[in-house]
């Protein structure tokens, strides 16, 4: 079975990113770049099911500018097979992602995609379903759990409630949330063996599919800052200014 | 121009936030219909007639919908939703799960988490975390939405709006539900609660949130925490609040134990109100409570608890 992992360079998430004076966006000059979180969690299920005996191949693709070749090499430090970059200097909205995923869908014939829930810099949380409507596959998204089997995925979803429990004809996409598993750290000869696995890069152009986005940004601001507030020095203070100042109790 | 929104709800009644949805869709402007899909949820369907600004409730009513799935309900949001101007669906886990595949089955891009409407076509969207706020602007046809309910005040109730049966009932076969653990609690829901009281990673237990449950009974609150303390295994999943958990903007929010890392901030740092209790000073929770309080949770909690 091969499983297919979109993976998307970020922000890293220890940064507070910062807006610009001209409102245009955020500030990302000399900022530092992680793979996404959620996709990392994804690279990890994909690597289990593989050392399971489940998977027997797994490739990772991203969609972005040149420099997501290092989140790339690190998604091959952590033990995917292979890797495609989909180049362009646009900045896709989910549903152009999901529409050049769909196409790699088409080529590589995966038997499971596994992706993020959500890139931490759109906040999205869109692309999984997408892919899984465009593909018309079975969506599984923000796992806690997944377990193959005869055919199947049953996914353990994390819900508003508590947890729900999914089975999904194959093919299908799940998406990740955060306690589907701690990735590991990739250990240096891994790293190394990394520079060596096969990255394919490809422009997005040559897919035929139309990369304008409907949705312009028109401004991006900084959010309110709250006043600052003061400290209060013993629990009866607390409790005062909550009821007299405050008024909330 | 004519919104649908995708009610939430357990067949029995509906859930807060999708009052709060209505609201979103009222400052759109346009005929609103709400769409409840279930199995036996006439009482779910009653209710939402009820909502203050919904000219027809529509009900789809099928076996194939009682786990609304996301398969199912998005093939039927399809099909009636090519003569809106608009789709629009809570920013819940359910909301999240089924209105993207909404937006690509009809080839238009989704805007999520919208926190404010400027226009039919203008909305407001955190990214980031919530440390950037943009604006944006759709030129699609239908504009696919999902609200974040936090953002905005439910709408009040004594309408008494159509309802209207719909017969579309199609299972696409690629999902089956197979069980469901839901967290039961007497207490009123994190995104419903007025006041929240959270435990984080300072907590050291499971345990130890029954100090937080005293104070939450005197409240009338409900009890959130971390993810630190969720991945510990403290508490459940679904008590999450942040980037990655639950928003929450109640009156008064009462962080306990928890440092302020950027992705809690992001689900509470629009509360009214404040709190924070840490033993180190220099926690950056700080610099966003209100009223801050260094202390020993094990010692301010009992107090707390004790002098309400
Ligand atoms: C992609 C991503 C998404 C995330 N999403 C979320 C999210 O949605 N929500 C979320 O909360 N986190 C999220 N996180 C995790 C986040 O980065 C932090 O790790 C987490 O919020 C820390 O939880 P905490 O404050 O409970 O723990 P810590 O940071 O360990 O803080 C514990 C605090 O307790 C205090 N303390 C300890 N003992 C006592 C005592 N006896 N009395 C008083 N105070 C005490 C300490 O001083 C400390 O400040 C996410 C992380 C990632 C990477
Ligand atoms: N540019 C991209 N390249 C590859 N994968 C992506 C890209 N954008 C999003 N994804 C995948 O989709 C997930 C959800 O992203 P989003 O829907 O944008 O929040 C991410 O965690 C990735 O796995």
């Amino acid at each position: 079975m091969k499983i297919l992992v979109p993976v998307k360079r970020v922000v890293d998430y220890n940064v507070k990113v910062r807006v610009k004076a001209d409102q245009t966006g955020v500030d990302l000059a000399n900022v530092k770049m992680s793979l996404n979180p959620f996709c990392e969690i994804a690279v990890e299920e994909a690597v289990r099911l593989k050392e399971a005996g489940i998977a027997t191949e797994v490739v990772v693709v991203s969609i972005g500018q040149s420099g997501a070749q290092e989140q790339l090499r690190t998604a091959l430090a952590l033990g995917a097979d292979r890797a495609i970059l989909i180049e362009t200097e646009l900045n896709l909205d989910s549903l152009q992602v999901a529409k050049l995923l769909a196409k790699v869908v088409g080529t590589e014939q995966p038997q499971l995609v596994i992706i993020g829930k959500q890139a931490i810099d759109s906040d999205n949380n869109q692309t999984g379903q997408m892919l899984a409507a465009l593909t018309g596959m079975g969506q599984g998204t923000f796992a806690s759990k997944v377990v193959v089997a005869d055919g199947k995925v049953a996914v353990t979803r994390e819900i508003d409630g508590g947890l729900q429990t999914v089975s999904l004809k194959l093919p299908a996409v799940v998406s990740t949330d955060l306690r589907l598993n701690e990735p590991r750290y990739a250990s240096l000869p891994n790293i190394m063996k990394a520079k060596k696995k096969p990255l394919d890069i490809v422009t997005a152009d040559s897919f035929g599919v139309v990369l304008q986005s409907q949705v312009k940004t028109l401004k991006v601001a900084a959010p309110a800052v709250r006043q600052a507030g003061v400290m209060v020095d013993s629990v009866d203070a607390l409790v005062a200014k909550l009821k007299q100042e405050a008024k909330v109790i | 121009m004519a919104i649908l929104i995708i009610a939430e709800h357990n067949q029995q009644a509906l859930k807060a936030d999708t009052a709060k949805t209505v609201a979103a869709a009222t400052k759109i402007g346009g005929d609103i219909h709400l769409l409840v899909a279930g199995f036996q949820c006439g009482a779910a369907a009653a209710e939402a007639a009820t909502l203050a600004g919904v000219t027809k409730v529509l009900v789809a009513d099928a076996a194939c919908y009682q786990h609304q799935l996301a398969e199912n309900v998005a093939a039927l949001v399809v099909e009636l939703g090519r003569d809106y101007s608009h789709i629009l669906a809570a920013a819940t886990t359910h909301g999240k799960n089924c209105l993207p595949r909404v937006a690509a089955l009809l080839d238009v891009a989704q805007i999520s988490d919208v926190i404010a409407v400027e226009s039919a076509d203008t909305f407001v969207r955190p990214i980031y975390a919530g440390n950037a706020i943009a604006t944006v602007q759709s030129s699609d046809a239908i504009k696919v939405l999902t609200v974040r309910s936090s953002a905005f005040d439910a709408v009040a109730n004594g309408n008494a709006a159509p309802i209207e049966a719909v017969a579309q009932a199609t299972d696409a076969g690629l999902s089956v539900f197979v069980s469901e653990e839901l967290t039961k609690s007497e207490r009123p829901e994190l995104t419903a609660a007025k006041i929240i009281i959270s435990g984080g990673r300072g907590m050291q237990n499971g345990d130890n949130f029954k100090l937080l449950e005293g104070i939450a009974d005197k409240l009338n609150a409900a009890i959130g925490a971390s993810r630190a303390a969720v991945d510990a295994g403290f508490v459940p999943n679904d008590m999450q609040v942040g980037q990655t958990g639950k928003i929450v903007a109640p009156d008064l929010y009462i962080a306990v134990g928890i440092s302020g890392a950027i992705q809690h901030l992001a689900g509470m740092k629009d509360s009214k109100v404040i709190v924070a209790i840490n033993k180190d000073a220099e926690a950056p929770i700080f610099q966003v409570a209100d009223y801050g309080l260094v202390a020993d949770l094990f010692v301010a909690l009992p107090e707390l608890e004790a002098k309400l």
